[in-house]
């Protein structure tokens, strides 16, 4: 049986600056996530990670493509009422915990602002038992509602920022570094509790790191991206173990062990930036895992 | 060390008791919310000097308020005794008409102020509007408005001022507008750069992907987390009104007598400088007074309402 795709990219561009001299910083990107299942988007700083995230949440107006949401071409829609809808349906989780808080407002605040804006839960002892579960279900205290944001650890509060994007009851959640601002100890808290909310609540993630042996731990696929182009997908374990595209090898031998035996032996692999001149064409090497390049670019990488 | 070793190796398993978790007990403890503007406060009345001159414009304002209404004497009430020094029954003498220049003084205080106060809310309303507006929409919208201002404030400021109040005859209105004419343009350059700090905060595109419209990301996002700065340039505009507002006067371009402002006082009274000093001594001494608390209590302000210094 075919899995239903809840997200398809098709040919994302998104590209600031003026038309004459455009900076792209997402370059023709084509992917789909399956309902239920984490699909892991990876690659240097810069290389245009975030803002496909935030392209595919309509913070920016795509340049051009589509992005087909439960089969619907989200990245046409205008009207702001249209918008809405979708917004029930998606949400972000945001990099900085520090910045994502308004320090004005207290956690009841920050959590109920979504039924400000669609106008639910009018009835105030309502709103306070809702905010109350969101809170319990982030693994915070009801009696942390009424504190400011500045009350709260680096932890605590990328809770909270977790618990407003579950506030409308989503089903497709992108996590744009949720826990690259955190400490180790606390990256793993907080990853487990994605992990548990994705089973308790069916959710489908996109999850945006640059932390290779995190994104491998969540993830049931694996995008690698570089400058603005994806150059390899495939399932989790497939790409860490067998990568294709030597960018890949590059990325993965950069990841530290915690086994000081094989870290002694680690041979980082250097990667040299090669133009692409040509079509890129998408080869599948085994079910699911797809390398990018030319023609000429695959059959030098023996592919 | 070694006999400490011994100590801890000899205590027998059942000397410690599960006690479990606390978070429960933990939250409840620690459950003291301190409100932003809270610790604001807290942090404004450590200020020494901010308080001072907070206790400092009490005073002022009050008696403002109070003297004209119960003294015996009016402010523009001639009593027959001219250049009085201070004494008892004038407290800080009289001037050259006869009157009382302590009741003057505080009916000058009232127009002072609310000169001050006034253009200070005209430039706030103004001010926040078009900084407003330049920052969230950006781009051309943002150059044409700012560079608007520009053209405003390259505008020899004194020379309008002074066509207006020909033109317009000297009184309150005038001096006004006069104020407000440039005073708005601090104002919206300061809010048009918070705006465009916070428009891209992480909380702000939060609040954009729940679907909030342009409304609610002013009324929640924008102007309580600009409201410091806001509240700042105001206490740090009305003395610069006043100040103003007392040197047009000076210059023979304020209120008509028999009203008085400490502007016209002080220029009275400069006439009469070598002969009888109080005259320019008490209106100038309140001037400054005003403005030192004004402006103690806008820098008590900012270093409370500064991130920078929070715990």
């Amino acid at each position: 049986m075919e899995r239903k795709k809840i997200l398809e990219v098709k040919g994302l561009k998104q590209y600031f600056g003026t038309a004459s001299n455009p900076i792209k910083a997402v370059d023709d990107i084509s992917f789909y996530v399956y309902e239920g299942e984490t699909l892991g988007l990876v690659g240097e700083s810069g290389c245009g990670k975030s803002t496909t995230g935030r392209s595919i949440i309509r913070l920016y107006d795509v340049t051009d493509g589509e992005i087909l949401f439960n089969g619907e071409n989200i990245a046409s829609i205008k009207a702001r009422k249209d918008l809405k809808k979708f917004n029930k349906d998606m949400q972000m989780i945001f990099q900085d915990p520090y910045a994502s808080l308004n320090p004005r407002m207290t956690a009841s605040e920050i959590i109920g602002e979504a039924f400000d804006i669609h106008g639910m839960y009018k009835d105030k002892k309502e709103r306070r038992e809702k905010v109350a579960e969101l809170l319990e279900a982030v693994g915070l205290s009801r009696l942390h509602a009424s504190r400011y944001a500045h009350e709260f650890s680096g932890g605590q509060r990328q809770r909270i920022g977790i618990a407003r994007a579950l506030s409308l009851d989503p089903s497709f959640i992108i996590a744009d570094e949720p826990i690259s601002a955190l400490d180790v100890s606390i990256q793993a808290q907080v990853v487990n509790l994605l992990k548990q909310l994705q089973r308790e609540r069916n959710l489908t993630y996109l999850f945006i790191a640059h932390d290779l042996s995190m994104v491998k731990y969540i993830s049931d696929r694996i995008a690698v991206m570089y400058r603005g182009r994806i150059v390899e997908l495939g399932p989790a374990d497939e790409i860490y173990n067998e990568p294709k595209h030597p960018y890949t090898k590059s990325l993965l031998s950069a990841v530290p062990q915690p086994d000081p035996l094989s870290e002694r032996k680690r041979q980082r692999i250097p990667y040299t930036h090669e133009e692409v001149d040509g079509d890129v064409i998408r080869k599948e090497t085994s079910p699911g895992h797809f390398v990018f390049g030319t023609a000429q670019q695959l059959q030098n990488w023996g592919i | 060390m070694t006999l400490e070793k011994q100590k801890l190796e000899k205590l027998p398993a059942n000397a410690f008791e599960v006690v479990g978790s606390r978070q429960a007990e933990q939250d409840k403890l620690a459950d003291k919310s301190v409100s932003f503007w809270k610790e604001v406060f807290y942090r404004f009345i450590q200020n020494k000097l901010a308080v001072f001159g907070f206790v400092l414009l009490t005073i002022i304002i009050g008696m403002a308020i109070v003297v004209p209404e119960v003294s015996q004497y009016k402010y523009s009430d001639q009593l027959g005794v001219y250049n009085q020094p201070p004494s008892a029954d004038h407290w800080f003498g009289t001037d050259d008409l006869g009157r009382d220049i302590f009741v003057r003084i505080w009916a000058g205080a009232r127009i002072s102020l609310f000169i001050g106060i006034t253009a200070a809310f005209i430039d706030l309303i103004i001010g926040v509007l078009w900084g407003s507006i330049a920052g969230l929409a950006g781009g051309r919208t943002d150059n044409i408005m700012m560079r608007l201002a520009d053209v405003l404030t390259a505008v020899p400021y004194l020379l309008v001022v002074i066509i207006l109040i020909v033109v317009m005859e000297p009184g309150l209105v005038p001096m006004i507008i006069a104020l407000c004419i440039t005073g708005w343009i601090n104002m919206a350059r300061i809010v048009r750069g918070e705006v465009l700090s916070i428009k891209n905060q992480e909380y702000v595109l939060a609040a954009r992907t729940l679907g909030a419209g342009t409304g609610h990301l002013i009324v929640k996002h924008l102007i309580p987390n600009a409201l410091g700065a806001i509240l700042v340039t105001m206490t740090l505009t009305i003395p610069a009104a006043i100040f103003t507002e007392s040197f047009l006067s000076y210059l023979g371009l304020g209120v008509p007598a028999p009203m008085a402002s400490w502007g016209t006082m002080a220029s009275e009274g400069n006439k009469a400088l070598m002969s009888y000093p109080w005259r320019l001594f008490f209106p100038a001494l309140f001037i400054s007074m005003t403005i030192f608390a004004f402006n103690a209590v806008g820098d008590g302000l900012r270093d409370a309402l500064d991130p920078k210094l929070r715990k």
